[in-house]
């Protein structure tokens, strides 16, 4: 059941990105341009607050467990701090740049194109060298 | 307001990822942050982490199922240079990994959560893109 619970969110998530036009980068970097603003990703971000909002809150407040797994995994990191905000910045750049955060980019593979096989490349590979950098900053 | 996407599909479409989001907290704890899914599968055994794929190739076949049911076609790719489309997959996959999150982990999991981190985070990406838009269009004159 794990496994078709994640199958199923997957399926939800990669629906929900094409009806609302999020795995075109045009769009979500005419949400990013405000003079020739296009407020789609607003609506798309309201959409999904509407309906998580209230179910995440209820979740988390009956202090149970998930249906299908022993335990809630959450973040144990509380601390704004300087990676937070610096790898926050770095992202904001990328994607204003070419159009893609990480959902968009891996649900645009079906499509085909080339273009996202280079930028999907190129993300896996930062992810790997944030890695490594954090793995050596831990053991000096 | 809107050109192709009419209204119920984006508050629509919206909602199912928001949907997505809870199903698979309430089904398996696990918040739906992308890049967090995907980047686990760099530093651990693939093997163990059988879910993680399951839900990344349905994010995929999900989008190709909408196009196939609605009849949409698919949006275009990126209208990039390659240089620029190298430096943006590094700078997405090397901040998010660094910031633990991106537009679907802090944007819509963390806010759900009313986390403070992730609140932070995802007004700071925000600015920082709205900022990098501006500049590379309007100061710089790039076609991005």
């Amino acid at each position: 059941m794990q496994k078709l619970t994640a199958l199923l969110a997957g399926v939800l998530f990669g629906a929900g990105l094409a009806a609302s036009d999020m795995n075109n980068p045009e769009r979500v970097q005419g949400f990013l341009d405000l003079l020739n603003w296009d407020p789609s990703l607003m609506f798309v971000m309201m959409g999904a607050l509407i309906v998580a909002v209230p179910c995440f809150q209820i979740l988390m407040k009956k202090q149970g467990k998930p249906l299908f797994a022993a335990k809630f995994s959450l973040p144990t990191n509380m601390n704004i701090d300087k990676p937070l905000i610096l790898g926050a910045t770095l992202f904001g750049i990328g994607w204003a740049l070419v159009g893609y955060c990480p959902g968009p980019a891996i649900a645009a593979i079906g499509y085909g194109y080339h273009e996202v096989f280079i930028f999907v490349g190129a993300m896996f590979a930062g992810a790997k060298i944030q890695q490594l950098l954090a793995v050596n900053a831990s053991h000096s | 307001m809107f050109d192709s996407v009419s209204f119920i599909h984006v508050l629509g479409g919206g909602a199912l990822i928001g949907l997505a989001a809870v199903v698979l907290f309430a089904g398996i704890g696990r918040i739906a942050g992308i890049c967090g899914i995907a980047f686990s599968l760099l530093a651990a055994p693939v093997n163990q982490q059988v879910w993680r794929i399951l839900f990344l190739a349905g994010l995929i076949a999900g989008s190709l199922l909408f196009h196939a049911i609605s009849g949409q076609s698919f949006p275009p790719a990126p209208d990039n240079s390659l240089p620029l489309l190298i430096i943006g997959g590094l700078l997405v996959g090397f901040g998010t990994a660094m910031g633990n999150g991106c537009t679907s982990g802090h944007g819509i999991c963390g806010l759900s959560r009313f986390s403070p981190r992730s609140i932070v985070a995802t007004l700071t990406f925000m600015a920082a893109a709205i900022v990098s838009m501006f500049i590379a269009r309007h100061v710089l004159g790039w076609s991005i």
